[in-house]
């Protein structure tokens, strides 16, 4: 039998006290209180509070190792040490009333969630008892078997997620559903508890069933008509009833419809013909059956990114278009840090760059110098970044690490410093910015709303993912990562580093200079406090969520960070303080990231690739 | 004409004088040892040569052409190959993906298969590890695979830097054994070494450096029963 120290439990039930302390304190927990998960029964705030002694008694029992129910008393002991820190900071607010001069969030209102509205020390007990709780609550997920805690906690966590994404649900599913059954659903804010118990009920049965022999019977069903089922799906989603009032009156939606249902189908006939009849079409034969069966799964996902502005609405497709502007400049930045290994802080300032240029280019008020089309202005602008990019290569050519760091860093700045200044007001503006640019004109249909801009950005950014993932596999790609590892070596192997550097800098910076130029006409007035430094820090971030040199990582990484925030609104102010978090979190759990190229993977977990070779 | 010469090249780390007039010679076919203490500028008089660290003075030809015109990324396609100190291999990349790095200035795709499948002969253990990442691999499979990568830019100079560093005993054996075949296949090689003993059995002519400077210059043999080498380098009394 494992032996349990108590100091042990004890270190890790004050540690989980403190952050619940720090959290209160910091006032996160009452900025989140305002946003239910479940209706009326747990919020934001409470999650985020309770978290801790759950946590703090899983680990407890954990580092024993004792998997028998003699263990669960150090669960609850854990759970009752972290609400120790909770217990001292109401005793506090007894003792001083006016502590709340120091510490500004400690309001009556997180008093009151503190306590469950029961005074200092009744609620302060009662928060005890419920601490000891949960801790109990995390000795037995722990201790009950894998069979059964897995499903269980899976469910709950999915769950808990599907509650605090409700807004998104609500929005589009309202057109779909009778008002009716919108409100048995949903609460003013979050779900309701039926729906989370129904929501809990399926997945921890699914996750059960799968783990307990439903995936030999899922394997066993033919990949046909997985196929085809995923196919009725897409095309199911492009059919059901939509606000299409976006669309230039001039198209008809019906025939949207039809055309997105046309491609899959097509794509399915091309391959029933070229598996089937014994004379090829010459257009088939040219085309492998390999290629053909992933342009076949690519047009599922293709129809319905189609359809995407048409089934979010006009917010959501306006946050889903700031994601896509962070993805296109991730995936400029993954050039020059993932591929080329070239720390770049001041990445904002092409970005900077290529909305200016645009602005000033195409703008109608007085600081527009030439009144271009977007169209004309876009090229202009994106190749004006890839020369200033090439400009900031040039300098920094002999720099590494952090050297390089701080000068791209510097560049940023002087950058956005320049934007503001007096200096260069009279041609952009200064602080009051670039006013009155045009919305682009397409065939004599503006582009106005954000679902327009949808399908702009959507474009960019399957363009950019083609370019990036192009050059990573061609000779350019291995002169980045050859240099990435050892400019020395790559030097003597005949790359030319000057040429390989630049390359990076000009190309990177091309990407964002197309996201800045998107940018500038999206929004229609451009402001230097739009180009912080921040930005750049976002997109560094969103590539090491994701994974660095990874371009589904950059995906990934950007719906993380720059999503969630914007569905989650109280995240917002606390923003850097999650992100530093997640950031921690990051590097010493998963540090390859969320979704990391093959070779990162292999990198960081090298003892298993080994583990798997030796024995053959 | 010599294949190699260096003409009293003098050579700094900013201002610290590492190099004070070091004149060599490699003919075509040779094993050339350059033997010396740490600081001698050994390491240096192959930078020097590849190009990474350009002489301050002095001049350096391959075949009679003078090198200072080429940067050191140029020089790959003149036939210099160098196999870096701790043996720089790319990590990151898997053994396959290194040696195709080693043949980054050529086109030709028969040739370059070619000289992939005489490496993967030279060392099979390589052949064995293809596909795993460079950095995972022991040191000695890693000094394998960065004299294969050289080996790949088809040079007509292979220059090693401290092959034998870092490694078991038997693997420097080893190590040294397959640097005379290379040899005996054609490719004239200048050496680095603190382990002048191995060195000297290998090569057939030899320098010593001491503090920037060609102190002996000799034939291995004759080197080997040099009272001064013995005592200094060879350890014996």
């Amino acid at each position: 039998m494992a032996q349990f120290d108590v100091r042990e439990t004890m270190r890790l039930g004050l540690l989980a006290g403190v952050v619940a302390v720090t959290v209160s304190m910091v006032g996160m927990v009452e900025s989140f209180n305002q946003r239910d998960v479940i209706t009326r029964y747990l919020t934001l705030g409470q999650l985020l509070l309770f978290t801790a002694p759950v946590v703090a008694g899983f680990l407890t029992v954990k580092r024993a190792g004792d998997r028998s129910w003699r263990a669960l008393p150090n669960g609850a002991l854990a759970g009752l040490f972290a609400a120790l820190p909770i217990f001292a900071l109401l005793l506090l607010t007894l003792a001083v009333p006016t502590i709340r001069q120091q510490l500004v969030n400690v309001s009556p209102t997180l008093i009151r969630i503190l306590t469950f509205d029961n005074g200092q020390l009744v609620g302060g007990l009662l928060m005890m008892a419920a601490m000891g709780g949960l801790g109990l609550l995390g000795a037995v997920v722990y201790v009950v078997p894998d069979r059964i805690s897995d499903p269980i906690s899976l469910a709950v966590g999915w769950t808990l997620l599907v509650g605090l994404l409700s807004e998104v649900l609500l929005n589009v599913l309202r057109p779909l559903l009778s008002r009716e059954v919108v409100r048995f659903l949903f609460g003013t804010r979050g779900i309701q508890w039926q729906t989370a118990v129904i929501i809990f009920l399926i997945l921890a049965i699914a996750v059960f069933l799968w783990r307990n022999g439903g995936r030999t019977y899922y394997q066993r069903i033919p990949r046909q008509v997985l196929h085809w089922l995923a196919l009725a799906l897409a095309i199911l989603i492009v059919w059901i009833p939509r606000d299409f009032s976006w669309l230039p009156p001039s198209i008809n939606p019906l025939w949207i419809k039809i055309g997105l249902t046309l491609i899959p189908l097509i794509l399915e006939a091309l391959l029933f013909f070229s598996t089937r009849s014994a004379t090829q079409p010459a257009l088939v034969k040219s085309i492998t059956d390999n290629q053909l069966g992933r342009a076949r799964l690519a047009s599922r996902y293709l129809i319905v990114l189609l359809i995407l502005p048409a089934i979010l609405g006009v917010y959501l497709t306006e946050v889903v278009d700031n994601i896509g502007l962070f993805i296109l400049m991730g995936l400029g930045l993954n050039i020059v840090v993932g591929f080329a290994g070239l720390l770049d802080l001041g990445y904002v300032a092409f970005f900077a760059i290529g909305a200016y240029v645009t602005g000033i280019l195409t703008s109608t008020g007085p600081l527009g110098v030439a009144g271009l089309s977007f169209w004309v202005a876009l090229p202009i602008a994106v190749a004006a970044s890839t020369v200033s990019g090439l400009i900031l290569g040039i300098p920094v050519l002999r720099m590494r690490g952090d050297y390089l760091a701080i000068v791209t860093l510097g560049f940023g700045e002087i950058i956005r410093v320049l934007a503001v200044s007096d200096l260069l007001k009279p041609y952009i503006g200064g602080a009051q910015g670039v006013l009155q640019i045009p919305k682009p004109v397409l065939f004599g249909f503006t582009i106005l709303q954000p679902q327009h801009f949808y399908y702009i950005i959507l474009a960019g950014v399957f363009l950019a993912l083609f370019i990036a993932g192009r050059l990573r596999d061609a000779r350019l790609g291995r002169q980045w990562m050859a240099m990435r590892e050892d400019e020395d070596v790559a030097e003597a192997m005949g790359i030319h580093l000057v040429n390989t550097k630049l390359l990076a800098f000009g190309i990177g910076a091309a990407f964002s200079g197309l996201a800045g130029s998107i940018f500038a006409a999206r929004l229609g007035s451009i402001f230097p406090h739009s180009f912080a430094l921040l930005i750049s820090i976002n997109v560094l971030s969103l590539i090491i969520v994701g994974g660095m040199g990874s371009l589904p990582g950059v995906v990934v990484g950007a719906l993380v960070l720059v999503g969630l925030p914007e569905l989650l609104r109280e995240f917002a102010e606390y923003r850097l303080l999650l992100y530093g978090a997640l950031l921690i979190a990051m590097m010493v759990r998963r540090p390859e990231g969320l979704w990391p190229s093959p070779v990162r993977r292999r990198e960081l977990h090298a003892e298993d690739d080994l583990a798997m070779q030796e024995p053959a | 004409m010599a294949l190699l010469e260096v003409h009293n090249v003098h050579a700094y780390y900013g201002n610290i004088h590492a190099l004070k007039g070091i004149s060599l010679t490699v003919q075509e076919g040779e094993i050339v040892s350059l033997i010396g203490g740490n600081g001698a500028g050994k390491t240096t008089t192959l930078r020097a040569i590849s190009g990474l660290l350009p002489p301050r003075a002095g001049y350096i030809t391959l075949q009679g052409e003078d090198l200072r015109r080429y940067k050191a990324h140029q020089l790959v396609s003149k036939g210099v190959a160098m196999v870096p100190e701790g043996r720089g291999v790319f990590a990151r990349l898997t053994v396959e993906e290194n040696l195709e790095m080693g043949a980054y200035h050529r086109s030709d795709r028969t040739g370059i298969a070619a000289d992939m499948k005489r490496v993967y002969q030279l060392f099979p253990r390589l052949e064995e590890r293809r596909r795993q990442l460079a950095g995972t691999m022991s040191g000695g499979e890693q000094q394998m695979l960065a004299m294969g990568r050289a080996l790949m830019s088809r040079p007509s100079l292979l220059l090693l830097d401290e092959p034998s560093m870092g490694l078991a005993p038997v693997l420097v054996e080893a190590i040294f054994q397959t640097i005379k075949e290379i040899n005996k296949a054609g490719t004239t090689i200048l050496l680095v070494e603190q382990n002048a003993h191995m060195a000297l059995q290998t090569a057939h002519r030899g320098y010593v450096l001491q503090t920037g400077e060609i102190v002996l210059e000799d034939s291995a043999h004759n080197l080997q029963q040099n009272p001064v080498v013995q005592k200094a380098y060879l350890g014996i009394d």
